[in-house]
C-alpha cells in the first residue's frame, strides 16, 4: 500500500469535486423530485464562465486577482442558465407526468452542450485553463499540488455555508419545509416557486466552483466535461442518499476515494492484475454503489424512503 | 494562451433567452447538416469533368486540430491540381465530412461517399479505429481510400501481422504514413540506446491505435533489455489521472510511454509532473501536436513524441507546400498530418491521371455511374509513384507506404523540436 496518503489525497480531492456537483442533484431532487440531468452542463458552463473572466482580464494578471473574478463570473453564468432552465424548461411542466421533465432535462443537456460547442470561441476542442503553478506543497506525510489546494479550501467553505444557511435562516427552513411537504408548506405561506429557484441557483453555484476546481486539476475545460462529471456526481448523490445535502458530499468523497484506491491497489491483489488501474476504476466504483444500495437502499445518509409516490 | 476574439459571446449564456435560442439554433444546425446536398460535384459543364475527392477527418471535437489540418491540406492539393491543370479535362473538388473521431460516424460518412457517384477517391481518416470501420464499405464499392494518418498495422496487414502471417484484407486501403509496427520500436531504440533510459511505465487508452503502439513499444523495449516497472490503462474520456500519476511517481520510472492521443495525454503528463515525478512522457504521433503543449503548458516540457516521416521543415520537397499553405490563408495550421494529407490527395489525383490517360483523355462511365472509373482508379493506385511533400510516395503490396522514415521530437520552450530522424532498423 505504498503512497497511501497521496492516493487518499487524490481521492478526497476528486471526491470533494463530485460532492460539490452532487449538491445540485440532491437539492433539486429533494424539493421537486426531479433528476436534473442538465446539471452536468450547468457545471460545464460554470467552467466556461470562469475561463471567460480570465480571458477578459489583461495578460499577466496574477491569479490572486483573477480568481475571485473567475469564481464570480463562473457562478453568475451557471446560476443564470440554471434559473433560466427552471423557469422556461421545468416550471411549465410542473404537475405534469414525471417523465416529461426528465426527458426535457436530457434534451436541455444536449442543447446546452451544443450551444457552447457552437458559440463559444474555439470551444470545438478543449480550451486550456489557467494553472496556479508553483511547487507542490510537501506536508511531510503527503504532497499536495497547488491546484488541489483550491478544492480542499473551497469545498469545506461551501459545505459550511450551506449547512448554516439551511439550518439557521428563514429561507433555509422554508426550504426544508418545502422538501418535507410542498403542499403544506405552500398553505403555511411559503412561496414554493421561489424556494425551487433557490435550490437550482445554489446547486448551480456549487457546480461552478467545482468546475473551476476541475479546470485547475486537469488544465482544460471542454464542452463535454459535464457529461462524465455529471454522471459521477449523480452517482455520488444516490450513494450518499439522494435528497440529503451532507449525503451528497459523503457520497462524493466515498466515490472519489474508491476510484483512487481501485486505480492504485486493485492491480496489486494477486489474481486481479488485469482488473486494476485507471480503466477499471469506474467498474469498481459502481460495484461499490450496488453493494451500498443492496444493504442500504436509501443511500449512506438517506433518511426516508420515497414517501411520495 | 489567450484568444483575442474570446469576448462577448459568453454573454449569451447569461441571458434567459438562451434556452429558446439554443434549442432553435441546435435544431437549425442539425437540419442544416441533414439537408446538405450530396450532388455537390455534379454537372459536366462543357468538356470539363468535375470529380470529387472525399475527405474524412475529425473536423470538430478534441482531435479537430489534426483533422482541420488534413482537410486544409487536401484542399490545397486539389487547388494546386486545378491551377496547374494536372489532369487534362478533369476538375477536382473536395467534399469534407466530419467523423468526430468516432467509428460509427466514419462508417456513415463512408456510405455517403460511396453513394455519391462523383466521389472517385477518399482521403482519410485520422484515427485507426475509424479507418477500421470504413474499410469494408469502400472495399465493396471498389472506391480507393488513402489515409494520411492511420498507423495501426492491422489495417493493411491483417489482424495476425505480429505472428508473421500478413494478409491484406481490403485492396482499396492505402496509407502514406509509416505504421506503429515501426513507430513503437523506433521510440524504444531511441530511449534505450540514445537516452539510456531503462525503466519504463507503460500506459495506454485501450483504443486500436493506443494499445497497438504501447504493445509494439513494450516488445522492443524489453528485447533491448529495458525494464517495465508498471503498466496501466486509462479511459480516453477521463481527465483526472491523479491516482495513476501518483502510481507513476512512486514507481520511480525514468519515463512513461503513453499509447494514446493528446486530449488525454496532455493532462496525464501534466498530472504526472504535478505528482512530483521527474518521468518524461513519451508517445507516438498523436502526441505530436501544438495542442499538446497548449494544454499541458510548462508541465510537458521535455516530453518526447515520435512521428512518421522527417520533419517537414527539413525537407526540400516540403518547402513549396509550406509556402503555398501559408499563401492560401488557411486559419488553422497544417499540424502533424498536413504533408501526408497533401500527398494522399495527390496520390488520388495521380491515379485519376493514369486512368484518364489510359482512356483517351476521358474518365470511364457517365456522371451518374462512375463504378468503372472507381475500379480503374483503385487499380492505378498500385503503381502511383511521385516525389511528394513527405518524400517519395509509393505503396507496397499491402498498401503501406514504402517510405519508412520516422522522427523524434522533444518539447523545448513550448514547441516540438526535432531531435532525431532516421529509419527503423530491425536488430
Amino acid at each position: 500500500m505504498h503512497g497511501l496518503p497521496d492516493q487518499l489525497a487524490n481521492g478526497l480531492a476528486l471526491g470533494a469535486l463530485y460532492g460539490l456537483i452532487a449538491i445540485g442533484y440532491t437539492m433539486v431532487y429533494g424539493i421537486v423530485q426531479l433528476i436534473n440531468f442538465a446539471h452536468g452542463e450547468i457545471f460545464m458552463i460554470g467552467g466556461f464562465g470562469a475561463l471567460t473572466a480570465y480571458l477578459w482580464l489583461p495578460d499577466g494578471t496574477g491569479l490572486a486577482l483573477a480568481l475571485p473574478l473567475m469564481i464570480l463570473l463562473g457562478v453568475v453564468s451557471a446560476v443564470l442558465v440554471a434559473v433560466g432552465a427552471e423557469r422556461f424548461a421545468y416550471r411549465p411542466l410542473r404537475g405534469g407526468p414525471r417523465l416529461s421533465p426528465l426527458i426535457t432535462a436530457i434534451g436541455l443537456s444536449l442543447a446546452l452542450q451544443q450551444a457552447v460547442w457552437a458559440f463559444y470561441p474555439d470551444a470545438k476542442k478543449a480550451r486550456p485553463f489557467p494553472q496556479i503553478g508553483g511547487a507542490d506543497l510537501d506536508l511531510g506525510f503527503v504532497t499536495l499540488s497547488r491546484e488541489d489546494l483550491f478544492i480542499f479550501v473551497s469545498a469545506p467553505i461551501c459545505m459550511l455555508a450551506l449547512g448554516l444557511f439551511v439550518a439557521k435562516t428563514r429561507t433555509g427552513r422554508a426550504m426544508q419545509a418545502t422538501s418535507q411537504d410542498p403542499d403544506t408548506a405552500k398553505l403555511m405561506g411559503i412561496n414554493t416557486d421561489r424556494i425551487i429557484v433557490m435550490a437550482f441557483a445554489i446547486g448551480a453555484a456549487f457546480a461552478a466552483v467545482a468546475a473551476i476546481a476541475q479546470g485547475f486539476k486537469t488544465g482544460e475545460v471542454n464542452f463535454r466535461m459535464g457529461f462524465i462529471a455529471g454522471l459521477k456526481a449523480f452517482t455520488a448523490a444516490v450513494l450518499g442518499g439522494i435528497g440529503n445535502i451532507y449525503g451528497a458530499m459523503v457520497g462524493g468523497l466515498v466515490l472519489g476515494v474508491a476510484e483512487a484506491m481501485a486505480t492504485a491497489y486493485i492491480g496489486d491483489i494477486p489474481g486481479l492484475e488485469q482488473f486494476g488501474g485507471g480503466s477499471w476504476k469506474d467498474v469498481w466504483a459502481f460495484i461499490l454503489l450496488i453493494l451500498v444500495l443492496l444493504l442500504r437502499p436509501q443511500g449512506i445518509l438517506g433518511e426516508r424512503l420515497a414517501d411520495r409516490a | 494562451m489567450r484568444a483575442a476574439s474570446g469576448k462577448g459571446l459568453i454573454v449569451r449564456h447569461r441571458s434567459l433567452l438562451v434556452l429558446t435560442t439554443t434549442v432553435t439554433v441546435g435544431a437549425l444546425t442539425l437540419s442544416a447538416c441533414g439537408s446538405r446536398d450530396d450532388k455537390s460535384g455534379g454537372g459536366d459543364s462543357g468538356a470539363k469533368t468535375t470529380v470529387v475527392i472525399g475527405v474524412d477527418a475529425p473536423l470538430t471535437g478534441d482531435l479537430s486540430a489534426l483533422g482541420q489540418g488534413i482537410k486544409n491540406s487536401s484542399d490545397l492539393a486539389v487547388r494546386t491540381a486545378n491551377k496547374n491543370n494536372e489532369v487534362d479535362g478533369v476538375t477536382f473538388k473536395i467534399q469534407a465530412l466530419d467523423d468526430q473521431g468516432q467509428a460509427g460516424t466514419g462508417q456513415q460518412n463512408a456510405t455517403k461517399f460511396v453513394g455519391n457517384p462523383d466521389v472517385i477517391g477518399v482521403v482519410g481518416p485520422l484515427n485507426s479505429h475509424v479507418g477500421q470501420s470504413m474499410q469494408k464499405v469502400f472495399g465493396n464499392a471498389d472506391l480507393v481510400q488513402v489515409s494520411p494518418a492511420t498507423t495501426a498495422p492491422e489495417l493493411t496487414q491483417g489482424p495476425n501481422w505480429q505472428k508473421g502471417s500478413k494478409k491484406r484484407l481490403f485492396d482499396t486501403y492505402y496509407r502514406t504514413c509509416a505504421t506503429d509496427a515501426v513507430q513503437g520500436p523506433y521510440a524504444a531504440q531511441y530511449l534505450y540506446t540514445k537516452r539510456k533510459l531503462k525503466k519504463a511505465y507503460i500506459i495506454d487508452d485501450k483504443k486500436t491505435y493506443g494499445a497497438g503502439l504501447a504493445g509494439t513499444f513494450t516488445d522492443e523495449f524489453k528485447k533491448l533489455g529495458g525494464k517495465v516497472v508498471g503498466t496501466d490503462h486509462i479511459n480516453p474520456d477521463d481527465r483526472d489521472f491523479s491516482a495513476v500519476a501518483t502510481k507513476v511517481a512512486k514507481s520511480k520510472a525514468d519515463f512513461v510511454y503513453y499509447g494514446g492521443e493528446y486530449p488525454a495525454g496532455a493532462p496525464l503528463s501534466a498530472q504526472i509532473s504535478k505528482a512530483g515525478s521527474k518521468a518524461l512522457v513519451v508517445g507516438g504521433d498523436a502526441l505530436y501536436s501544438d495542442e499538446y503543449v497548449k494544454l499541458g503548458k510548462k508541465n510537458v516540457e521535455g516530453d518526447l513524441a515520435t512521428s512518421v516521416g522527417a520533419p517537414l521543415e527539413t525537407l526540400d520537397t516540403a518547402k513549396a507546400f509550406m509556402k503555398n499553405y501559408k499563401a492560401a490563408g488557411y486559419k488553422l495550421p497544417y499540424e502533424a498530418y498536413g504533408g501526408y494529407a497533401y500527398d494522399s490527395t495527390w496520390a488520388v489525383i495521380q491515379a485519376v491521371k493514369a486512368v484518364v490517360e489510359k482512356n483517351d483523355g476521358k474518365l470511364p462511365g457517365s456522371a451518374d455511374n462512375r463504378d468503372e472509373a472507381r475500379k480503374q482508379i483503385n487499380e492505378a493506385m498500385k503503381d502511383v509513384s511521385f516525389d511528394g511533400v513527405t518524400g517519395q510516395v509509393a505503396f507496397d503490396k499491402y498498401g503501406d507506404t514504402t517510405n519508412k522514415q520516422l522522427s523524434v521530437y522533444e518539447v523545448k520552450n513550448g514547441k516540438h523540436k526535432p531531435v532525431q530522424t532516421g529509419t527503423f532498423q530491425e536488430n
